[in-house]
């Protein structure tokens, strides 16, 4: 799909604002997951910036759209976005994974205003979706639920059992993302716990499936507006992603999973990221 | 200054030296193996290390039919994974059956730090110790996690092997015998007893230095083994210094508090304080931080000996 030029230009923009954060706030926390956090940057952007339905004022107003991040260690990526998107001050960032902060380790539904579910056990996020999106459809109500899914984490058997129940429920009203980035913690999904053929697998669960590059911002919105129209089904969007994505030595090193940048290597990224 | 190693470090050398002699061990872990140490082990014995992926339950239940055709399995994951994720493997697929599986989970209780309360398992001991048939152990040091390992090894039937993430000092000498169901007397004293476990052992000996320089004589009880309990070491201990203390990185609901009010309400009542984590999940911060604000340190401990000792 053609973006307008402007909306493309201001996607961008946002997206490199949101990785300045999570470089900035990993280095500030001294801990953390870089990774899979910039894999999905791009997603999470178009997602708070063009596609849902949001009320900064009103986090918790009732007709919006609602975003479960499965992998919850990508959490730096949903604050960044939660904060440039006004729902809370792009100041608190610095205090994440601090003693009393707002912004922990994992997203927790009951501290952060935006976050709508607590995760971090991995293969957990799509079952909440679906119960989310369930109660939409009991409701009458028109919101859509977004969900994003680790290729590391659906080697949960969680996963498969929600996406049965999704497909099963005709839950056409979800969309998931699945950051298809080639890595988790110990080396490839290849040589740690194969999860390949990706389409098929969710195909053969009953699911829509779109296959798109995860870094164009026209393939993610075109992706969604597919989904919007896809009846009777849930929509999987397998997202071809690169971990690490906008920091060169970050980039489809495992290592990166879960380490935080060095004031020097923060600054390294930061310079890339200008 | 004392020398320090994180109980996971110890677990990770201690198996692979476990490997070179029995070729019947076999190990396997669920995409943590760099954290947990395990991958010391796979690195040397590929052939018998099984990495799962992200698939708790599957690893247990893996691990249940290996036990089941002769191996010795030792599985490993954060303890929040490995007891709660996996619990109904756990439960029927290998206490049931008693079947002889290892479960050495580590990044155990509020020192996995900066990762937050969804990683932070507070009720691990007590889902393990209710489980009829599992042998819970608790190691304090790194010669005693080495000890506890080949113990477990050697010991036919489940355990449960709970390790940490941070370095902490070494306790015991190299002269330290490990005997599963027995309590350490680390320091003799007349009057309270302060009972620890894992990390928090460090805590109750320098919270027993405290008391002795005000003139109370503490004494201090490693219990790694929460399950079976040393019966004969708390009832002697609250004999002779009628006041006890528990020290423990997880809920006061129970564990190792739990565990000796139980014992002693039957044997021997005296007034008893449970120092842990008052019944609420953690959060993100150092462990430090996290230590003095959920009330795990020795001045913790010295407060919680005081009372006890007034209720005398
Ligand atoms: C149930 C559970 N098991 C293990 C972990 C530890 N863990 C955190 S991230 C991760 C790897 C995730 O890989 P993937 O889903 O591919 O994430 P990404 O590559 O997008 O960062 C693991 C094993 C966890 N958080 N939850
Ligand atoms: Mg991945």
């Amino acid at each position: 799909m053609e973006l307008a030029a402007e909306t493309k230009a201001m996607l961008e923009d946002k997206a490199k604002r949101i990785r300045r954060h999570i470089v900035s706030m990993l280095a500030e926390a001294g801990s953390g997951h870089p990774g899979g956090s910039l894999s999905i940057a791009d997603i999470v952007t178009a997602l708070y910036f063009q596609v849902m339905k949001v009320d900064p004022a009103r986090p918790d107003w009732e007709e919006r759209d609602r975003f479960v991040l499965s992998k919850g260690h990508a959490c730096p990526v949903l604050y960044a976005a939660l904060a440039e998107r006004g729902i809370f001050p792009v100041e608190e960032l610095k205090t994440l994974r601090k003693i009393n902060s707002r912004l922990q380790g994992h997203p927790d539904m009951k501290k952060t205003p935006g976050v709508e579910m607590s995760t971090g056990s991995l293969g957990q996020g799509l079952a909440a979706a679906n119960g989310m999106a369930l109660a939409g459809k009991l409701d009458k109500k028109d919101y859509r639920v977004y969900v994003v899914l680790g290729d590391g984490e659906i080697n949960e058997g969680m996963i498969w059992e929600a996406a049965m129940a999704a497909a099963h429920y005709g839950l056409d009203n979800l969309t998931a993302f699945l950051d298809f980035n080639g890595l988790q913690i110990d080396g490839s999904i290849r040589e740690v716990m194969n999860s390949e053929p990706l389409p098929e697998k969710w195909a053969a669960f009953g699911w829509n499936v779109l296959t798109i590059d995860g870094h164009d911002f026209g393939e993610i919105i075109a992706a969604v507006e597919k989904a919007k129209e896809t009846k009777g089904r849930p929509t999987m969007i397998v997202a071809n992603t690169v971990k690490g994505k906008g920091v060169s030595f970050m980039e489809n090193q495992v290592g990166w999973h879960g380490n935080a940048p060095s004031k020097e290597q923060a600054e390294q990224a930061l310079a890339e990221l200008a | 200054m004392t020398e320090k190693i994180a109980t996971r470090d110890a677990y990770g050398k201690a198996l692979a030296e476990l490997g070179r002699t029995n070729p019947d061990i076999v190990v396997l872990d669920a995409d943590l193996s760099k954290s947990t140490k395990t991958a010391v082990f796979g690195a040397e014995f590929p052939g018998r290390f099984f990495n799962m992926g992200i698939a708790e339950a599957n690893m247990i239940g893996t691990a249940a039919g290996l036990a089941a055709a002769g191996k010795i399995p030792f599985a490993s994951t954060f303890a929040v994974f490995a007891t709660g994720r996996a619990f109904d493997q756990v439960r029927n697929s290998v206490c049931y059956p008693q079947l002889n599986v290892k479960i050495a989970a580590t990044h155990a209780g509020l020192t996995v730090g900066e990762d937050g309360a969804s990683h932070q398992s507070v009720e691990d001991i007590a889902l393990m110790r209710a489980l009829p048939g599992m042998t819970v152990i608790v190691p304090a040091d790194g010669v005693e996690t080495r000890l506890a390992v080949q113990a477990a090894a050697a010991y036919k039937g489940p355990v449960y092997l709970r390790l940490g993430r941070p370095k902490v000092p070494v306790i015991f000498g190299d002269d330290y015998r490990f005997e599963i169901g027995k309590a350490a007397l680390l320091q003799e004293g007349k009057d309270v007893t302060i009972v620890a476990c894992g990390y928090m052992v460090g805590e109750a000996l320098a919270a027993a230095e405290t008391l002795a320089g005000e003139g109370v004589e503490a004494r201090v009880l490693n219990m790694s083994t929460i399950k079976p309990i040393d019966t004969e070491a708390l009832v002697k201990a609250a004999r002779e210094t009628g006041a006890l203390v528990t020290a423990e990185e997880h809920n006061i609901i129970g564990g190792l508090g739990g565990a000796v009010a139980e014992v002693l309400a039957e044997e021997c009542p005296v007034p008893i304080y449970r120092v842990g984590i008052r019944d609420t999940f953690g959060e993100s911060g150092s462990p430090g931080d996290l230590l003095k604000k959920y009330g795990l340190t020795a001045a913790d401990i010295v407060e919680a000996a005081k009372k006890a000792m007034a209720k005398k």
